[in-house]
């Protein structure tokens, strides 16, 4: 009997998730990364609180967006090595399907993570604690885009050598609109003014990756795998 | 050229890597029942000639057609029946033999961990469902990637070296595999360096360097 999509989806999700776990390395490096870039500012630039409270939102978010892009360049790399990426391009299932399911899950592993372990990095860095409803917020919506994002990169620099460089080249100059809105919603929240046309612009960014960005990540992993 | 409605037509396909001519106008129809042996040196275009009948590659001139469809135009039906082995075992070492199987021909069809245990057990990688892939010999390797191939009950495989890395029982099992897909109604593209000795009619397809 055939396997319809959902089905497929779910399946590939499924197996990432369990690869993720078989390698708790791998899920651990991009927030270690992001413990330690967020708390060597405050050491290395000796502040006051008051101007690290200023500086954190921008911090935490650039901190945020260098660790999940640490992990986007094995999003397909490991499996064009291995050949299972032919097998999943000939497995019948369409190619979008598969680029989405492993997006999404790169995206639970990665930034979901990185959601839960902001509030730690946040009062480290002085941010109120009335402030992180919508600093997660805001870095689940970010890091689902980049993840997106990432996927269109990555299908792009699978044959290249030292691909994480030229990925990231692609990936910052088209997160930057994430930066300036997800530091500004932080931004906001901790001087009380309101949030919600910086959340409502990353959510439009959210769908507006969600709905595209499959189908062009679909199109570089052709160009690359053929 | 006459085209086979029924079964699989290569027709003048051209591939270029850089400067040089991998692929000069090879054309071949095959039908259903029919197996076809391809050999040639090095570098004389067997595996480009797979990937390009898979429709991994997408050819500089000339076409594949199935059931008279183009690949291109037919991809999902066209993948939903063929099992491509290529040279490499293609599988996840952090995963077992099982997990592996499960993973890639649960994508294709609806399946069972005992219809997988089964296939493995055919190819004698039975003892090997459990163990990550990783830890597993060149040998095994090929034997759960040959039991993939069982288990995806596809109609069309498409065969890089299967005989690599096996030992005469691995090589036996391969034979009889071909022979029983063949006589089931399967075609098969086999790219391998030995003679095939079969119990079944072999075509053979030499390329040129």
């Amino acid at each position: 009997m055939s396997v319809g999509a959902w089905e497929a989806f779910f399946l590939v999700i499924l197996r990432e998730m369990r690869l993720s776990f078989r390698r708790p390395e791998q899920l651990l490096q991009p927030l270690v990364f992001f413990l330690i870039v967020t708390t060597l500012f405050p050491l290395g630039l000796n502040l006051q609180l008051s101007l690290l409270r200023d500086m954190a939102p921008g911090v935490l978010w650039v901190a945020a967006l260098l660790s999940s892009l640490l992990s986007l360049d094995s999003l397909f790399k490991g499996d064009a090595d291995d050949g299972t990426l032919e097998q999943l391009t000939l497995s019948g299932q369409s190619l979008t399907v598969i680029v989405a399911a492993k997006t999404v899950a790169h995206w639970l592993v990665t930034g979901i993570a990185l959601v839960v372990v902001s509030p730690v990095v946040g009062t480290a860095l002085g941010i109120p604690t009335s402030a992180f409803a919508t600093m997660m917020l805001s870095l689940a919506l970010g890091t689902l885009t980049l993840s997106w994002l990432g996927a269109i990169g990555a299908g792009l620099t699978i044959g290249v050598r030292r691909g994480n460089v030229l990925l990231s080249l692609i990936v910052l100059p088209l997160a930057m609109p994430l930066l300036i809105f997800g530091a500004g919603a932080t931004d906001r929240a901790m001087s009380g003014t309101s949030v919600a046309g910086a959340l409502y612009f990353l959510a439009a960014l959210c769908v507006f990756t969600c709905t595209l960005a499959p189908f062009a990540a679909t199109a570089a992993l052709r160009i690359t795998v053929e | 050229m006459a085209t086979a409605p029924d079964g699989l037509a290569v027709e003048q396909v051209h591939v270029w890597r850089g400067d040089r001519h991998v692929l000069q106008g090879v054309s071949i129809d095959v039908h259903p029942r029919e197996l076809v042996h391809i050999s040639g040196p090095n570098g004389s275009g067997k595996t480009t000639l797979l990937r390009v009948i898979s429709g991994l590659l997408r050819p500089e001139q000339g076409s594949v057609r199935w059931q008279g469809q183009s690949i291109v135009r037919s991809r999902t039906q066209y993948q939903a029946a063929l099992a491509y082995a290529a040279h490499e075992p293609a599988l996840k070492g952090d995963l077992t033999a099982l997990e592996n199987m499960r993973f890639a021909v649960g994508l294709k069809r609806r399946t069972s961990a005992s219809e997988l245990q089964a296939a493995l057990d055919r190819t004698g990688a039975g003892g090997c469902a459990d163990l990550p892939a990783r830890v597993l010999s060149a040998g095994q390797r090929r034997r759960v990637s040959l039991a993939r191939v069982l288990a995806m009950r596809a109609s069309v495989w498409l065969l890089d070296e299967p005989y690599a890395n096996l030992d005469a029982a691995g090589s036996a099992v391969v034979s009889q595999m071909l022979q029983d897909h063949v006589r089931d109604g399967g075609l098969a593209l086999v790219v391998a360096h030995r003679d095939l000795s079969l119990d079944c009619a072999v075509r053979r397809l030499e390329l040129k360097p």
